[in-house]
């Protein structure tokens, strides 16, 4: 019923990267997203917020089509990147997910060296040509995941003997580095200490520049803090999609309200 | 509400108050419990602690004896009067003397080596001093002649076997007792024999024909050997490995990576837990009507056993593989997606290589398994009593061949006392075995164990 107000603030300068219409998603009998029609802008921070179990996790997976791993969920409804439908039967999701990159909950490096958890997207999809391009990528990608000076002298150490705040940053510059051009973020500091958390949301600030990112987080200051546009999710629906300031200023269903003051959730 | 709590809530603050230095009554019964726990537990291990020593022992106590082989040293003459009798040296003509022809030599060679060494023959006859030699004493022989042909008028020696009875008594086997009351052989003999030992004729050492030679006959215990069953076993445990592995798991990684989970991989599952619990001996029955009878290979045959074994191992690699894969944690799975890699590419460079150490360990517990199978080998005819050996692979699999677990089996049916060291012996080789593959299993899983 509030899904419009957005519009008149939003599209004029940043172009829609991502949207989403009448998107559902089943898991076998329960129906976990209903209806979900949302416009993700180019090179801005979304954050999806929400009480557990709210669906913002499930719909944050479907725009790189993760939920295809699980063999029960079903999708329906249109989610277009840059105009295409991703679940197109045309589309390979390999194709997609090197196009949409993606931060998990919990870091998750792979048990190798460092170069190589950030190597390893670069070398599947052939970006680079030789060893120094490689190692280029490599630094690149450590430097905009703004942990290059931390780890550069020990590039061939286990990623995970890293910390749990550098683990995180690895695994975003991993994601970066295969150049994607949206970046989903499922809670990326739920595991992290606040010194952490807050290395990694000034990263998420500066990734801004380049990519759309898509953050889902419990943490509400979170939200106001690193996000331009904020979608409210409760029992699947999408409540309220607006302008950060404006969702915790003044929200416009009362749903959203009880929420941010804390009655709810 | 409050009045209802009153007593318990008087307990700790009254003057019933519990001191935390004496243990109250509910505590000294867990107490007890515990300690009830820890000495059954105790009790267990050292009940499966004494089997396994007593059971050690008695093999090791029986069957060590059989890596020590007693030899008599002879300087045989090749008389050409026996054994070439034309003169011209023709390998037809001499094949045609049999091993009777032989044994006179070899039994004059040592009533010579007796007196030469002036030793007391103890009023035995030169028949009853031929007897102590092995009756494998004049083929040994005979090959040897046939190999060498322009040997034939020369003297050469040899070391040649004891027979079964002087072996077993250098041996503690038999004793003069027991030999008074045997027909195979008699005190004058043994006595003959420990003379001889002495001077240096008769000596005993390491058996290295217990490895290398085929089985024997029921009459010369002492020349039989495991080369055979050996081979047999290694050609079997390569159809495994090449067969089992592979299917094995090509098909778990199918099933935990890429099937849908529904009804017919639920039933496909629980087939193959009930597989794994199949006796095997009714993979030998299978074995028999499915590669022997119907698919016709021949009978006794490695190929054939490999396969049977191959069937029985892969329910063990496929739980083994299927447990591995599971243990990885599907966070590596999402961060591989993540990044863009395919399905394959994900189980291949990330799933695979973290699940391997389980892989490799399941693999070799299964084959390990199979080795030491010996059910279903019987219905296919490998326990057949086989003395040539099997052909170079890749024929040498359709050639007869025999079995660890089957020569151990076949040799305790066998009347001879020294065929009870002889099994032993073999059963030490056969845990020697497993005892190998089970620390090369610890091994590579150390040495491919991540931590994640």
């Amino acid at each position: 019923m509030f899904d419009t107000p957005h519009r008149e603030t939003s599209v004029d300068q940043t172009e829609i990267k991502i949207s989403a219409r009448g998107c559902q998603v089943y898991y076998g009998d329960t129906h976990a997203i209903k209806d979900v029609s949302v416009e993700i802008e180019d090179k801005t921070v979304t954050a999806f917020i929400g009480p557990s179990g709210c669906g913002k996790s499930t719909f944050l997976r479907c725009l790189n089509r993760m939920n295809d791993t699980i063999d029960i969920c079903r999708v329906e409804g249109d989610i277009l990147l840059d105009g295409e439908d991703i679940y197109d039967p045309k589309v390979d999701p390999v194709q997609l997910r090197a196009k949409v990159g993606m931060v998990f909950q919990k870091p998750n490096p792979f048990p190798k060296s460092i170069y190589d958890n950030i190597a390893y997207g670069p070398r599947i999809h052939g970006l680079a040509r030789n060893k120094a391009e490689l190692d280029e990528i490599v630094e690149k990608s450590l430097r905009r995941g703004a942990i290059w000076n931390e780890v550069k002298d020990r590039l061939d150490a286990p990623g995970t003997g890293l910390s749990g705040g550098q683990q995180q940053r690895l695994c975003i510059a991993r994601a970066i580095a295969t150049e994607p051009e949206v970046l989903l973020m499922d809670e990326p500091c739920s595991a992290l200490d606040p010194i952490a958390t807050a290395q990694v949301e000034e990263l998420i600030d500066e990734l801004r520049q380049q990519y759309s990112v898509v953050i889902v987080t419990h943490s509400m200051q979170q939200a106001a803090r690193v996000s331009q546009k904020t979608a409210f999710f409760h029992l699947g629906n999408l409540v309220e999609y607006g302008e950060t300031g404006h969702i915790f200023t003044n929200p416009e269903d009362p749903r959203t309200e009880s929420y941010i003051t804390g009655r709810i959730g | 509400m409050t009045d209802m709590s009153q007593p318990g809530t008087a307990a700790p603050s009254g003057k019933n108050r519990s001191s935390l230095l004496a243990a109250d009554a509910r505590t000294k019964r867990r107490n007890a419990s515990e300690r009830r726990f820890r000495l059954m537990g105790l009790i267990a291990v050292s009940i499966g602690v004494l089997a396994l020593v007593g059971l050690l022992t008695s093999i090791l106590g029986n069957g060590l004896s059989s890596f020590r082989q007693t030899y008599i040293a002879l300087d045989v003459y090749l008389d050409p009067a026996k054994l070439d009798k034309s003169g011209t040296r023709d390998i037809e003509k001499i094949k045609k003397v049999t091993t009777f022809g032989y044994k006179p030599l070899i039994e004059k060679a040592l009533v010579a080596a007796i007196e030469k060494a002036g030793v007391d023959d103890q009023g035995l006859s030169g028949k009853k001093i031929g007897a102590m030699i092995s009756p494998e004493a004049p083929a040994t022989l005979r090959n040897y002649v046939i190999a060498n042909p322009d040997k034939i008028g020369e003297t050469i020696p040899f070391d040649l076997l004891a027979g079964g009875r002087i072996d077993g008594f250098f041996k503690g086997r038999v004793t003069m007792e027991s030999a008074a009351l045997d027909r195979n052989t008699s005190p004058e003999q043994l006595r003959l024999a420990e003379a001889l030992r002495d001077k240096g004729i008769v000596v005993t050492r390491f058996n290295w024909a217990f490895f290398t030679s085929p089985d024997a006959s029921d009459t010369r215990p002492e020349a039989a050997g495991l080369g055979v069953a050996l081979l047999g076993s290694a050609y079997m445990m390569l159809v495994v490995l090449v067969l089992a592995l592979p299917i094995g798991v090509a098909a778990s990684i199918y099933l935990e990576e890429f099937a849908r989970q529904n009804w017919l991989t639920d039933l496909i599952e629980v087939n193959i837990s009930n597989l794994a619990a199949v006796p095997s001996i009714v993979f030998g029955i299978l074995g028999l009507a499915a590669f022997i009878n119907f698919a016709g290979l021949p009978q006794s045959a490695p190929i054939v056993g490999g396969l049977v074994l191959t069937l029985m191992t892969l329910p063990t690699i496929i739980i083994a593989t299927r447990a591995a894969l599971k243990a990885v944690p599907p966070s590596i799975r999402d961060a591989a997606l993540g990044v863009g890699a395919s399905k394959m590419q994900t189980v291949f460079h990330h799933v695979l290589p973290l699940a391997m150490p389980g892989i490799l360990t399941g693999t070799i517990i299964g084959l390990a398994q199979a080795l030491g199978e010996s059910a279903p080998l019987l219905l296919i005819g490998m326990v057949a009593f086989v003395r040539e050996y099997p052909g170079a692979p890749p024929e040498g699999f359709f050639d007869p061949a025999s079995a660890l677990p089957v020569q151990v089996y076949n040799w305790t049916t066998r009347g001879d006392p020294a065929f009870v060291e002889r099994a032993s012996g073999a059963i030490i080789v056969l845990l020697a075995f497993l005892l190998m593959m089970n620390i090369i299993a610890i091994i590579l899983r150390r040495r491919f164990e991540r931590r994640w």
